[in-house]
């Protein structure tokens, strides 16, 4: 089911044009089975994510959903079936490549406490042209510093740039790893239940900032725990023990029948504006 | 991005951090702290020099190293018997500093010090089995070594999960290995009881010996161990946002644990083989550099190394001029105290 892809910029490597499966500018996976120590997390899985598109991955917990996006990041590997960027398959691409379409955005982010925000953010140009990727090797220059302040610009940090982690509120926090992740410049940002632990306002001040970045062209596949938020994504995957129970469009994946199924809860689905309400029966 | 860029630009520090202005007068300070530690290290003791005099010393001794013309007096002092030890104290006091913060940044965890994986365990064993079967002199140091990079080897193994060395098996594995040499040591110790004296002074920690010759043979350990360390530094630093957003940045999280590893443990069993097992400076000089100077690794670690490098020289100078006899005496006895006082200080470390 392919929805909402505005294809985004066309400035892949000369490597992928040579490649044979047509050009596509999505992150798939195909039958995925991903195990998380020796547990069968995700069992088969079949999903296509667009750049240029707001896509949330919901489901109870234990459905598989951090594992299934750790794998999309290429941080699993896969028992059987593949992940494909862009058409083609994740292993075939370099740590580097991988490392800088796709941004991270971890479900605790262990941001160090006596840095200061900016700090934090450059370390988001990440170790993509590094040697061994432990070695820099080149210097930091004008258009990393130009990256850092859009970023910084773009998550509304820059005015605490100077700052330490150790003096921001949770809110303020989860910001600054927004940034960090944004620095990097990805074409995809996966993120692991980036509103955890955000009040109403930041949860919702997060999805807005995703939604800026979508217009811009990027492709968010996000974690969501809260189903009334996750109905705000353009594209929807539940998952339920692993597999995928449905895909598509909030509208047609928000069914009382299909949460029922996953959750094990009664709920009313309703209409407010061109919102929709998951309200639980019980 | 460009990845062609010639690699001796690798050393370049990335900006956000060397734009800060308080980088160079810092350091500036370190170094005439380190500096001061230096004069006054080689200066003081028995007959006292004063520092006019043991800079021109220091001069004089390094040019008769082309000159060949003979040294005289306290020339001979400063150059051939408080030198070499003060050199010792910076190189040791350094190594111990970097790999501590180095440690402390690998594992995440505060608490981390350079013996975290039972080298200082491995060294006393080495040293005490030395010295218990009568070797020549010469070999305690060589065995003391040999032991210390043995047991960080027995960690390592016991540690390993396939390709993996997961932080908290680490963690585990070298506390137990150090529990197990330290009984074993304890053994040998009761079983030639007439050297646990020589064994205790070992084990406590002691510049006195060093001469040119160990400094020597100290120095390719430090050199390689820290130097590689300071190199990984902006690696160290991305690895602070945890293992899997390291990873999705693309440092390969394991290889650089196993290097740093292996880099730090080779510094500090060169300089624990020399002069024993010196306590508290590895831990408590990073978290003093990070307080005053900034938490990045590329100011914790060359700036550790200077402040370690001055604080154990005057350690040792305490060492040398009250009754607290041995180095690692003064490091524990006030360090102790001090990073207490600091934990209190500081609640967020």
């Amino acid at each position: 089911m392919r929805w909402g892809g505005q294809g985004g910029k066309e400035s892949q490597g000369p490597e992928l044009l040579a490649h044979s499966a047509p050009l596509s500018d999505t992150l798939e996976a195909q039958n995925l089975h991903v195990h998380a120590g020796t547990f069968p997390a995700v069992r088969g899985v079949n999903a296509r994510f667009d750049v240029g598109t707001f896509s949330a991955v919901i489901g109870p917990n234990g459905a598989g959903k951090s594992t299934l996006l750790r794998a999309l990041l290429g941080l699993n590997k896969p028992e059987s079936g593949e992940v494909c960027l862009f058409g083609r398959p994740l292993g075939k691409w370099s740590r580097p490549e991988r490392s800088r379409a796709l941004a991270y955005l971890a479900q605790t982010e262990g941001l160090p406490d006596a840095t200061k925000v900016r700090d934090v953010v450059a370390l988001g140009r990440g170790a993509g042209d590094w040697r061994f990727g432990l070695l820099p090797t080149r210097p930091w220059t004008d258009d990393d510093d130009a990256a850092v302040d859009s970023a910084l610009d773009r998550t509304d940090t820059r005015r605490f740039e100077a700052r330490k982690v150790a003096e921001l509120s949770g809110g303020e926090r989860q910001r600054v790893a927004l940034a960090r992740a944004l620095a990097g410049e990805p074409r995809f940002l996966l993120l692991d239940e980036p509103t955890n632990h955000l009040d109403l306002a930041y949860a919702l001040e997060v999805i807005r900032y995703l939604r800026c970045e979508v217009a811009g062209g990027l492709g968010v596949v996000a974690v969501l725990h809260d189903l009334n938020l996750a109905a705000r994504a353009d594209w929807l995957l539940l998952l339920h023990q692993g597999q995928v129970l449905a895909a598509g469009p909030p509208e047609t994946v928000l069914t009382p029948e299909n949460l029922l199924a996953a959750y094990g809860v009664r709920v009313s689905v309703l209409s407010h504006g061109n919102k929709l309400i998951v309200l639980p029966e019980d | 991005m460009r990845s062609d860029a010639p690699q001796s630009e690798a050393l370049t520090p990335a900006a956000p951090v060397a734009k800060s202005r308080w980088v160079w007068p810092r350091t500036f300070l370190l170094l005439l702290l380190l500096l001061s530690a230096i004069v006054f290290g080689t200066g003081l003791g028995s007959v006292n020099i004063a520092p006019g005099e043991v800079l021109g010393a220091l001069w004089r001794g390094l040019a008769s190293q082309f000159t060949g013309a003979e040294l005289i007096s306290n020339d001979v002092i400063v150059w051939q018997i408080r030198l070499p030890r003060v050199v010792m104290g910076v190189l040791v006091g350094a190594s111990l500093s970097v790999c501590g913060g180095a440690f402390q940044g690998v594992f995440r965890n505060p608490l981390a010090d350079p013996y975290l994986l039972g080298v200082a365990s491995g060294s006393a064993l080495g040293a005490t089995l030395a010295i218990v079967l009568d070797w020549p002199r010469a070999l305690i140091p060589v065995s003391a070594l040999v032991l210390a990079l043995l047991s960080v080897a027995v960690t390592l193994s016991l540690a390993r999960e396939g390709r993996r060395f997961p932080p908290t098996r680490l963690i585990l594995a070298g506390v137990v290995v150090g529990s197990v040499l330290s009984a074993a040591t304890t053994a040998l110790i009761l079983r030639g009881e007439d050297r646990a004296r020589q064994v205790l002074a070992y084990t406590l920690g002691d510049l006195g010996f060093s001469g040119w010759r160990d400094v020597l043979t100290v120095l390719p350990y430090a050199a390689l161990g820290c130097g590689v360390l300071l190199l990984l530094a902006r690696a160290l630093d991305t690895l602070q946002l945890g293992d899997l957003t390291a990873r999705s940045l693309g440092v390969p999280v394991e290889r650089l644990r196993l290097i740093v590893v292996i880099a730090a443990s080779v510094a500090t069993a060169g300089a624990v083989a020399y002069v024993g097992i010196i306590g508290f400076i590895g831990l408590i000089v990073p978290h003093m550099v990070r307080l005053a100077f900034g938490a990045s690794h590329r100011i914790l670690l060359p700036l550790s190394a200077l402040l370690g490098g001055a604080l154990l020289v005057y350690a040792d100078l305490l060492a040398r001029t009250s009754p607290l006899s041995q180095v690692g005496i003064v490091t524990t006895l006030l360090g102790g105290p001090f990073f207490l006082w600091l934990l209190r200080r500081e609640k967020e470390i």
